[in-house]
């Protein structure tokens, strides 16, 4: 796991459902051809109503048109992130694009588990809203030790939850890394 | 120490005598579901991390139902359909139910019911975050992803967090123009569509028990809409006898401790509710029917693990019979054995098949279609600016297919009632 996590922010509001994060018609695709596993990161959030992509402004597209990756590698949202379906190509989807880390006012239960045990991107917990403050393409910067967000472009310094019981398994890389690693697999 | 009926659940599956809301524990699981979305890179993960001559833990407890896109022109579907079959061939799997063949069954969480696969006191996971639904039979059943089902597939372990418990009480005799659909609805503009994340919602009350367990299951589907963990209703002689005429696997039947601790309690007086939609384009965006009188609609939709059961189809039916619909309204039953007992199931005489179509429904194969869209030849997919009022459960945006179409999710009363005006319809209008 990195120390430090740096890059440029890409902001939602609430309730993002899987659907809108890798909408149903993608799912075909395999998830090991390495040629079909870049239309992952092609449609990675492309369910979002354009009003609300990229806010504050909205109508910013997370991966620009003929691109497989993201110019965003953190993405702040709102509470309930990852609601619906348990499509684990949704995390996937944002890990291919190039995302990074996600900073959620909360997540919805299944996605949360997907990002851990898989190890796609790693869902820091926020108390304060920062999806009203950061605007897409604030350059952030997270210290993993410190469980901090430094907003670099506005000069701000936020407190991130502490990952608390998935520490383990964020660390190791996901389940099957942690598994080994306690011995839990025979 | 007092615990939940979720509690003594995941604590049998500990191997222990107590679990307490919070922990987490080491899980064995009894059975794991996947299908055809979810399978194919769940089984890449399997062979990836245990390597390509490993052995699932157990075959038996393996059931593989493809659901998804079946009825569709899509080489990408149909290559992941022959992705299962190459597994389930490989790793002799008995539990698998091919397309094309008299073993298809159809929509996963009614075809594990019907087929005897959930039992109470059992721990089900499954790669459809709808698995929540066999909780309807005193169980414990959840959604997880492909890394986690890689997992189980390899160990018959994973690990879980104890949930809290949210207790739902409904009393009272239901009114024959409401339905399950609304009482988890109601629930659903209560607490919101983050209400339960992570939480049991546990449903109580003599109204719940009244119900046959095609309507429990409606209840529990949805659970996840309010982003629980797990949905559930004790097991009673009701359950009983549906598990007992399909297989005669030994169970165990657990209830909440009087004295147990819950989260929250809600109770609701049945007589008190009236039937609701969830307008667009969130599950808990609740109305009155009666308050959106009117609203026009283009389709009507009765299908899915939500709305497509024979319950469901002959609550419509009832509706229907001598109307006209004025609207495309398409039917799809859950699964193969809802399809054909449309045929044997009548109302005065008439089958609910031929009532349906007589009214001038259209009724496809079965399988999940549109319900979350699919390829773009999947039937019943909405399209442009259509406005549906559906038996399905998420009305996110583009959910049904269009991303500028909007979603009414509904009971099958309130979708047929709104099938024959063309408009958003209160069943009473039809039924008083």
């Amino acid at each position: 796991m990195d120390t430090i996590i740096q890059g440029k922010a890409y902001v939602l509001g609430r309730n993002i459902d899987t659907d809108q994060i890798i909408p149903a018609e993608h799912l075909v695709y395999s998830l090991s051809n390495p040629e079909e596993v870049k239309l992952y990161g092609k449609y990675a959030l492309s369910g979002v109503p354009p009003a609300e992509a990229g806010l504050p402004e909205g109508n910013i597209p997370f991966v620009q048109d003929n691109k497989f990756e993201s110019d965003y590698s953190i993405i702040i949202a709102g509470p309930n992130f990852g609601c619906g379906s348990s499509r684990e190509h949704a995390p996937f989807s944002l890990q291919v694009a190039g995302a990074k880390a996600i900073v959620a006012e909360s997540y919805a239960r299944i996605f949360y588990r997907n990002c851990v045990d898989g190890g796609f991107v790693v869902p820091y917990e926020t108390q304060e809203e920062l999806a009203a403050t950061v605007r897409t393409g604030d350059e952030l910067r997270i210290d993993v030790a410190n469980n901090t967000l430094e907003n670099l472009t506005q000069g701000t310094m936020h407190k991130l939850n502490p990952l608390g019981d998935v520490l383990n398994i964020v660390e190791a890389g996901g389940i099957f890394a942690y598994a080994r690693q306690e011995n839990l697999m025979g | 120490m007092a615990q939940t009926i979720t509690q003594k659940i995941l604590a049998r599956a500990a191997n222990r005598k107590f679990v307490d809301a919070g922990e987490n524990v080491w899980l064995n699981v009894d059975v794991l579901l996947t299908h055809d979305v979810c399978g194919p890179p769940t089984f890449d993960i399997f062979k990836e991390k245990f390597g390509p001559d490993a052995k699932v833990w157990d075959p038996e407890k393996i059931v593989v139902l493809p659901d998804h896109y079946i009825f569709t022109q899509n080489e990408h579907a149909h290559r992941n359909i022959d992705l299962l079959r190459q597994f389930a061939k490989e790793q002799h799997l008995p539990n698998y139910y091919d397309v094309g063949t008299e073993r298809y069954k159809g929509v996963c969480h009614v075809a594990l019911a019907q087929e005897g696969f959930n039992l109470p006191g059992t721990v089900l996971f499954g790669t459809d975050s709808h698995t929540c639904t066999s909780g309807a039979f005193g169980m414990f059943g959840t959604g997880i992803g492909n890394t986690d089902a890689a997992f189980i597939l390899g160990t018959g372990k994973l690990w879980e967090k104890v949930p809290e418990s949210m207790k739902f009480i409904f009393e009272g005799e239901l009114p024959p123009w409401m339905m399950a659909k609304d009482l988890i609805l109601q629930i659903l503009g209560d607490i919101g569509t983050d209400g339960a994340t992570y939480r049991a919602m546990e449903f109580d009350g003599d109204t719940i028990f009244s119900l046959p367990i095609e309507e429990r299951m409606t209840l529990t589907n949805m659970a996840i809409e309010a982003g629980g963990m797990n949905g559930i209703i004790a097991a009673d002689e009701v359950t009983e006898a549906y598990v007992r005429e399909r297989t005669d696997k030994p169970y165990e039947i657990f209830t909440s401790d009087p004295d147990a601790e819950y989260h929250s309690i809600y109770r609701y007086n049945v007589k008190e509710l009236e039937p609701v939609v969830a307008q667009p384009h969130s599950p808990d965006n609740r109305a009155t029917v009666r308050s959106l009188k009117g609203t026009k609609i283009t389709k009507s939709y009765i299908g899915s693990c939500t709305g497509g059961k024979l319950t469901d189809f002959v609550m419509a039916a009832k509706l229907l019979k001598g109307h006209q619909v004025s609207i495309p309204t398409n039917i799809v039953p859950a699964t193969v054995n809802v399809a054909q007992s449309l045929e044997t199931e009548m109302i005065e005489g008439i089958s609910v098949r031929r009532i349906l179509e007589d009214a001038g429904c259209t009724i496809a194969q079965p399988s999940c279609a549109a319900c979350l869209g699919g390829p773009s030849d999947t039937f019943g997919r909405s399209e442009d600016n259509d406005l549906v009022v559906s038996t399905t459960n998420r009305n996110f945006p583009g959910r049904m297919g269009s991303k500028k179409a909007g979603v009414y999710l509904a009971s099958p009363l309130t979708a047929a009632a709104s099938a024959i005006t063309g408009k958003l319809t209160d069943p009473r209008e039809f039924l008083s």
